[in-house]
């Protein structure tokens, strides 16, 4: 049974008095209203999920069941080798990467990994980067740009970790290498918004040929609530902030800044996961296949002439 | 406040005086009050404590270029309000009220001139506008000045001085970030130098990109430096920060810089690295 989110009360009220028929008859005579229930059901969540306002999108891209890195590495690539640090100072949980086959193809994946329990969270430091991530990630890239390795990103972050040790190590400085290196590649890099796209942090990794999102990720300079507390100072104008800064797939893919949205089952990637997870590794599939064979240079040029359009006249 | 305005705001029959800020700047680190011609005439260092107050492009094109020697270039026109931004105030009010402050189009200037002789574009980041924030106007001039450094085949050197990214833009200045650094990809290639001199403050977006991206790096004395904000480390360790935490001699303790000079040297700075990087340059 998913978490259910505070917009999704009526189908929960709905889903609970189905269980309650169940309950209290396991007679045969009631199936078919139990079956009219969950039509209703279905019908009411495919209409909720179909208008969701971006602060429910936000809500969804957040969602603690919705599938993270280790999901989608374990059903989309085969024989996955892991590779790990900085070679500086640590490895960081927060940002990992390896090698590893997807439909066949060779590629080098990277992405944030949230961690899905109290202790996996803590372990991952809810997918808040440091700057040893990111100069693994970093490391990975040249790795694959050296022996001709396509760069898969998965983005799922609300932001590069704010800390001491972090600012003491230049956190500034590893978003700014990695976003440079992405930029930098002979090898086609796709990047995949399957969360959250939190600000500098999910940039760094998300400087791609092709940026991907899915249907209900969101992707913003800053947190909803950061920028509510700075320009309506309070953070419980965060509904407001997400509807003006324009942080949802569709408002992102209409003005240019990603190239495709992926669609989510009915209910959101956390009700059906296999089904999202195949949905994501067929898009990435096809965004690969289409830059394959362009050459470094033309794939490098691809990618400046992209970003230096963003947001030109 | 000096003697003479303390006296004088004491006597009742005399109207406080309005117009004292005309005249004499008070020190926000110090407090004292300098007088305001001493203040300029000493770069707007305090002559007590020499603290480095916070300048707009214009001062510091006349610091820092050869007299005479320089001419802006025009600021790009870019979309306004992509996003139809309001928050308590439209967003296309508070691009009006700022440039009627500032008497600018937006928060990035640049100029062409010399200095000691040696061509170059400076690049100055104004806090006085909207906070120096990035968005997509800041990102046209970065790519406008680096393009003019390409065309003349001189080094960019850029001022910062930003809160970071103007949300009022949303995505597309988050943006500024991939697209600034693909500018100063285009210098790299063409062996021209970027040069960085972070101002206070330098934060959030514009330090995680074309900030930390310079061949050198420099800063102002004391000048804060960081990716997030104190309040938002703070809420999040919970303990007290350290001393002197994101300033610009921390930064340099931890490798993040390679100088910290004081305004009266950034000239000289600035020409002498020059001389070193572009040789032939100089010679000619």
């Amino acid at each position: 049974m998913v978490a259910l989110l505070e917009f999704e009360k009526p189908v929960a009220e709905l889903l609970a008095r189905i269980a309650e028929l169940r309950e209290s008859a396991g007679a045969t005579d009631i199936d078919p209203e139990i079956a009219k229930l969950e039509a209703k059901a279905d019908r009411l969540l495919h209409d909720t999920y179909a208008k969701l306002s971006p602060w429910q999108k936000t809500q969804v891209a957040r969602h603690p069941d919705r599938p993270h890195f280790k999901h989608y590495v374990g059903q989309l690539i085969d024989d996955f080798m892991p590779l790990a640090g900085d070679r500086a100072f640590g490895d960081d949980q927060a940002i990992l990467g390896g090698l590893g086959r997807l439909g066949g193809r060779r590629v080098m994946v990277i992405g944030h990994e949230k961690g899905d329990d109290t202790a996996t969270r803590i372990r991952h430091n809810f997918g808040m980067g440091k700057p040893e991530g990111y100069r693994k990630a970093i490391r990975l890239m040249e790795l694959a740009d050296r022996f001709n390795v396509p760069v898969v990103t998965l983005v799922d972050t609300s932001g590069a970790f704010p800390g001491v040790q972090a600012e003491e190590r230049g956190q500034a400085e590893a978003i700014a290498r990695s976003t440079e290196k992405c930029l930098e590649l002979g090898v086609p890099i796709v990047a995949a918004v399957v969360g959250e796209g939190g600000s500098g942090g999910a940039v760094a990794l998300a400087a791609a040929n092709r940026v991907l999102m899915f249907e209900h990720a969101v992707y913003s300079v800053i947190s909803p609530e950061g920028c509510a507390s700075i320009l309506w100072r309070t953070a419980e104008k965060a509904a407001d902030a997400a509807e003006a800064m324009r942080i949802t797939a569709q408002d992102l893919k209409r003005l240019g800044v990603i190239d495709e949205i992926i669609a989510e089952p009915v209910g959101g990637a956390h009700r059906s996961p296999a089904i999202a997870i195949d949905a994501l590794g067929a898009a990435i599939g096809k965004s690969l296949d289409s830059l394959n064979g362009l050459g470094r240079d033309k794939i490098k040029q691809q990618r400046r002439e992209k970003f230096l359009a963003m947001g030109g006249l | 406040m000096n003697w003479l305005s303390r006296v004088r705001n004491a006597m009742p029959f005399i109207a406080k005086r309005e117009t004292e800020g005309n005249l004499w700047n008070k020190c926000p680190s110090c407090s004292q009050m300098i007088f305001i011609k001493e203040y300029e005439e000493n770069l707007s260092v305090c002559t007590v404590c020499g603290h480095h107050g916070r300048i707009g492009p214009k001062a510091r094109f006349q610091q820092i270029f050869d007299d005479n020697g320089w001419s802006m270039l025009p600021t790009p026109r870019v979309a306004e309000d992509p996003l139809k931004f309001r928050d308590s105030k439209k967003y296309v009010d508070r691009i009006k009220a700022a440039r009627t402050a500032t008497g600018e189009h937006d928060a990035l200037l640049n100029a062409r001139g010399k200095i000691e002789g040696q061509g170059v574009v400076v690049g100055v980041q104004d806090f006085a506008f909207m906070g120096g924030s990035m968005g997509v106007g800041v990102g046209e001039a970065f790519i406008a000045g680096a393009q003019a450094a390409l065309a003349d085949k001189v080094p960019y050197i850029i001022f910062t001085a930003a809160g970071g990214a103007r949300m009022q833009e949303g995505i597309l200045s988050l943006m500024q970030m991939p697209r600034t650094t693909v500018a100063i990809a285009q210098l790299r290639e063409a062996g021209l130098p970027y040069i960085v001199v972070m101002t206070d403050p330098t934060t959030g977006g514009v330090t995680a990109s074309y900030a930390m991206l310079g061949d050198v790096q420099m800063a102002e004395p004391n000048a804060l430096i960081g990716f997030a904000g104190q309040r938002v480390i703070q809420d999040t360790i919970r303990e007290k920060l350290p001393e002197g935490f994101q300033r610009a001699e921390y930064l340099l303790d931890h490798g993040m810089l390679d100088m910290v000079v004081e305004r009266k040297d950034l000239r000289q700075t600035l020409a002498r690295l020059i001389g070193y990087l572009m040789p032939e340059k100089a010679a000619a």
